[in-house]
């Protein structure tokens, strides 16, 4: 189904096929392989090398060793981003997978009207990166916001929550949890997929609501349930556009929401850093190459495939 | 929340069956709909407040509009140095390009992955697999070296160019999908009828594959229209501006007092996104659905 149970399947053997076509096919994979090649593969040599460099595009880039490395080492700026990330990563994505999950099953169970909710529920993930919503978000969480005035209706007095270093953050995460219809649907499209004599078996064992929910749809589940991990991940500590927004492109207050990615722009846009920020976008790399292994090696864990 | 209804599902019903089966759809819907209102609720109240003098938007969290006041949108549209249809075309252009890109270099990549052998075909589609996960940032800073020193800064050039050359994966992944739902059994016909690899192509292929180009196109408009890391880059120049990047230098420029302006301009960059969700629902949610795409 996915690109990641694709990669999976690459190494098994195929039945023999019609004879090679290769004149026609790199014809037809041109535009992708000058494409991979020019944008994607050169680029990517070209950010390791400068990783490895002084350079801020006027004069030529100085290979200066390790030294964007070690700087790294000892930029508090940079740690910081990186608590910052770390924090939004793994309280959004758990908190985002865990009510898409709940709709899911909720619209799944022949909720009359499920495709009104389902396309309700996503339309969020549509808007979510863009500006507008970024700007929205802005008011809604500022002193004067939407969100203060409905606390006051009950008598609560509010705060500037993006001016506040302790709850910024808690603003982005509140917007990236808002867009969990994406997730949603694919955990809809998995749950089609559980055959219905599963919970009429189980049923007829006597077994309740839950029961089912934890002993069929759960463990069933549990392969999409890992792919909207690794993808929400990925996605989430790519994240810039919300928080250039929201802080002014400041990453503030106080760097309460310089995101890595924000970081990087800083550096290598702002100030012209390319070296030291084609390091970070190494870096980056790594750390999300990390965190997709360590998914795929803990999943032999708990991911239960059925065939 | 829905635990609970979860839980207490399970407490009613060893109560009283019967009554709470005819209950609980009821329950689920007053919560779904709940739901459904409070996740909305933000957007409706920007656009009722786009519509409203700007000292009411900080008093009146309902979404009641007493009187309907459009001077917001005459405002915010001359707000910037140019008038904002200016970045509304801009974006259009690089959408439609995007789109035109996409539609043709994916489809090509994705003829050749679902139908035709050629050497060291599964190291080519690993390959694209995994571009489809590689983060921006590792390649952003010599792309932007590449097309300054080509010139194209505060051109379309950069954010068009790109898309054709098939650097979406994830559509060339789609597509592939979908080629491979479709009969081999065309394919031979067509080839005893006398047509080659281009014909089958374009002549059988491309014409099945209409739903996925559909969700290929409405996705790209969504995304590019959306896009604002490359757009922040690569345009400078104010009369180049698109949408978002207009959007936020007015955001850095005006002050709080400005709110129902802003709203009124950000209401406006949304409605087109509004409109392909309209349109195109059907093939957004098919489209995650099969490839996990955003």
């Amino acid at each position: 189904m996915s690109a990641l149970s694709e990669l999976g399947t690459l190494g098994r053997k195929k039945p023999p096929g019609q004879k090679k076509d290769n004149l026609a096919a790199y014809l037809f994979l041109a535009p992708w392989l000058l494409g991979l090649f020019a944008i994607t593969i050169g680029p990517m040599l070209a950010s390791l090398y400068l990783a490895f460099t002084d350079y801020n595009l006027i004069q030529a880039p100085e290979w200066i060793g390790l030294e964007n490395f070690t700087r790294m080492l000892s930029d508090e700026r940079l740690h910081n981003s990186l608590r910052v990330t770390f924090t939004y990563v793994f309280v959004s994505v758990p908190l985002q997978l865990t009510i898409a999950l709940l709709l899911a099953v909720v619209l799944d169970r022949g909720v009359r009207g499920m495709a009104f909710y389902r396309s309700i529920f996503y339309l969020p993930s549509l808007l979510g990166s863009s500006v507008a919503i970024a700007v929205l978000w802005r008011q809604v969480f500022g002193t004067e916001g939407l969100f203060n005035q409905a606390l006051s209706v009950i008598g609560i007095e509010g705060k500037g929550w993006i001016s506040d270093p302790s709850t910024a953050l808690g603003t982005l995460i509140v917007l990236n949890v808002w867009t969990f219809g994406s997730p949603m649907v694919i955990f809809l499209a998995g749950l089609r997929q559980i055959p219905a004599m599963y919970y009429e078996a189980a049923s007829v064992d006597g077994a309740g609501v839950l029961r089912r929910f934890f002993s069929i749809t759960l463990p069933l589940l549990t392969p999409i349930i890992f792919f909207n991990l690794v993808l929400q991940i990925i996605h989430a500590f790519q994240s810039f556009t919300q928080a250039f927004v929201v802080s002014g492109g400041s990453g503030g207050p106080s760097d309460s929401t310089m995101f890595f990615t924000l970081y990087l722009y800083d550096r290598g846009f702002g100030n012209f850093d390319m070296g030291y920020a084609s390091a970070m976008a190494w870096f980056l790399l790594v750390i999300i190459g990390i965190f997709t292994a360590a998914n795929f090696f803990a999943s032999k864990y708990w991911v239960f495939y059925d065939d | 929340m829905t635990t609970e209804t979860l839980r207490t599902s399970v407490a009613a019903r060893r109560q009283s069956g019967l009554s709470w089966a005819r209950v609980r759809p009821l329950v689920i819907h007053i919560v779904l709909a709940g739901s459904a209102l409070l996740m909305l609720y933000p957007v409706i109240w920007m656009v009722v407040s786009s519509l409203r003098p700007g000292n009411e938007i900080f008093r009146d969290p309902g979404i009641l509009v007493k009187d309907l006041k459009i001077e917001n949108y005459r405002v915010g549209w001359n707000a910037l140095t140019e008038p904002f249809t200016r970045y509304l075309l801009n974006s259009a252009v690089v959408v439609l390009g995007a789109i035109v890109g996409n539609l043709v270099s994916c489809s090509m990549a994705a003829y050749a992955f679902a139908r035709l052998e050629f050497t060291a075909k599964k190291l080519w589609f690993a390959i694209m697999l995994l571009s489809i996960m590689l983060p921006i940032h590792v390649v952003i800073v010599p792309q932007y070296i590449l097309f300054s020193r080509a010139g194209w800064i505060n051109t379309f050039l950069p954010l068009i160019v790109p898309k054709l050359l098939a650097t979406d994966a994830f559509f060339v992944f789609l597509m592939v999908q979908f080629i491979r739902g479709i009969p081999r059994e065309l394919d031979e016909a067509a080839r005893i009828d006398g047509c080659g690899r281009a014909g089958i192509f374009l002549r059988v292929i491309l014409p099945l594959m209409v739903p996925a180009l559909a969700t290929t196109a409405i996705f790209t408009f969504i995304w590019t229209w959306n896009d604002f890391f490359s757009q922040l880059i690569y345009l400078t120049d104010p009369k180049m501006y698109t949408v978002p990047v207009a959007l936020r230098s007015f955001v850095d420029a005006t002050t709080s007092t400005s709110w129902g302006s802003m709203f009124a301009m950000s209401v406006v960059s949304l409605i087109p996104i509004f409109l392909a969700f309209l349109l195109g629902q059907r093939f957004l949610i098919k489209g995650i659905a099969t490839t996990g795409i955003k």
